[in-house]
């Protein structure tokens, strides 16, 4: 990488081992960005599908997804546009017992989260199975608020951010990749914080 | 869209403009240009003589054209590691590295109607749409109402005022301001609103709320709203 001339750079002497490449410790902020306006989403008439590529295609209303054995994610969470939010607590339902319930078919390579508000993001299966996907309703013991994709959120926390789709209403599981609505502009399929997989190309 | 081999390159500054107290313009010239369409950022990577770098993106300010260079404008963060730099630094004749133009959603082509919702630096975007609209001789698609909290806080003077644009002040106005001082309101957005308009909405995450809210009691369709939130990215 080229120097740039009289930078010095200030986040060296604190940086914290758990923060990928090129990002920086958010601390207490945790700053929103989504590209449409919060939506109001009434949990009464909440639902959570699995569908595509299974053997038992499954929708949830809230009271039977929070009837299922809860879940807790610790750790950090990273966002592409470079904040990293250390330690954070989410509690849901591990998206493994969610598909335990729906079978994917043996042709199942992929999933495209989908949201309330028409949002999608791109998966490969691998990367929401074995412990490593939630549907989460619960930041720090708290109730997820709106702007963070309350009620409920898909938690893919060793991915970019953006992979966590806010306001999920499902999982469509696909024997291919597909880009989602991030994806088709010009970020990366995968998302991995720590090879910073940020735009097609990484 | 980013091209999918879009790598890094070096950009040398070829310009910098104070916009107001706590802004800058920044007039680039990259080794490779491409040329960008209104509402796409850059990333801008600092790189120090150990090997330690810190990248933010920053929104281009000025119309897409074939001068093969375009301007970034940079509010200065206190805390801000990048835009410290940038503000206190950097000089005419530096280089930087740049990647980009990035996106495909917060963007306009100036070929269909269009109300810009700015909230302080959530200006930057919305101007590059602004000053394409004009270059392209379709001031008459676009609406851009600004909110600023004082004069002094309005970026890019009087490049702002003109037919297509209304500006709100919430703290303290010009003395010759019709609008009283106050809050973004629905007065404000019904006025510039065409019942065709994409809405785009950029400014802080209070600001994109509030302004938000108010598009939908004006029943713009949700699927017409887009937003870009400026978070903390100093």
């Amino acid at each position: 990488m080229p120097i740039t001339r009289g930078f010095k750079g200030r986040g060296r002497a604190a940086r914290d081992p758990r923060l990928p490449p090129g990002q920086y410790d958010a601390r207490d902020d945790w700053p929103v960005l989504n590209a449409e306006i919060t939506p109001t989403l009434d949990t009464a008439r909440w639902t959570f599908a699995i569908e595509g590529l299974v053997a038992n295609p499954t929708t949830w209303t809230w009271s039977e997804l929070q009837a299922l054995p809860h879940s807790t994610y610790e750790g950090d969470i990273h966002c592409v546009t470079t904040w990293s939010k250390l330690g954070t607590t989410f509690t849901g339902v591990s998206v493994d017992a969610l598909l335990d319930i729906a079978q994917p078919l043996p042709s199942a390579s992929h999933v495209m989260a989908f949201s309330h508000t028409g949002y999608t993001t791109n998966l490969p299966l691998a990367d929401v199975t074995d412990g490593k996907a939630w549907v989460a309703w619960e930041v720090g013991g708290q109730p997820l608020p709106r702007d963070h994709g309350g009620p409920a959120r898909l938690l893919v926390p060793h991915l970019y951010f953006w992979k966590s789709a806010k306001w999920v209403a499902g999982l469509q599981l696909l024997d291919h990749n597909e880009p989602g609505f991030w994806e088709q502009n010009g970020y990366h399929d995968r998302g991995d914080p720590w090879l910073e997989q940020r735009y097609q190309g990484d | 869209m980013i091209d999918r081999a879009s790598p890094w390159q070096t950009a040398t500054v070829v310009g910098i403009r104070p916009e107001t107290h706590h802004a800058k313009s920044y007039r680039l010239r990259p080794a490779r240009p491409t040329r960008h369409r209104a509402g796409q950022h850059y990333v801008v990577r600092l790189t120090a003589e150990d090997g330690y770098s810190a990248s933010r993106s920053y929104s281009v300010a000025s119309a897409p054209d074939d001068s093969g260079e375009f301007e970034l404008t940079v509010e200065r963060l206190d805390e801000g590691e990048v835009s410290t730099f940038l503000h206190d630094e950097l000089l005419v004749g530096d280089e930087i590295e740049v990647r980009g133009p990035i996106g495909g959603f917060f963007v306009w082509d100036a070929d269909s109607p269009a109300l810009l919702i700015g909230g302080g630096s959530g200006i930057v975007p919305l101007m590059a749409m602004l000053r394409l609209a004009r270059t392209a001789g379709r001031s008459d698609l676009v609406r851009l109402v600004v909110s600023a909290r004082t004069p002094e806080d309005l970026y890019y003077g009087d490049e702002l005022v003109g037919p297509e644009t209304t500006l709100v002040f919430t703290r303290s106005a010009r003395p010759d301001s019709v609008r009283a001082v106050g809050r973004l309101n629905a007065e404000d957005l019904a006025t510039a609103l065409r019942p065709d308009a994409t809405v785009y909405i950029c400014g802080s995450d209070p600001f994109c709320n509030a302004a938000g809210d108010l598009c939908v009691q004006l029943g713009v369709p949700t699927e017409r709203i887009r937003v870009e939130r400026f978070g903390p990215s100093g």
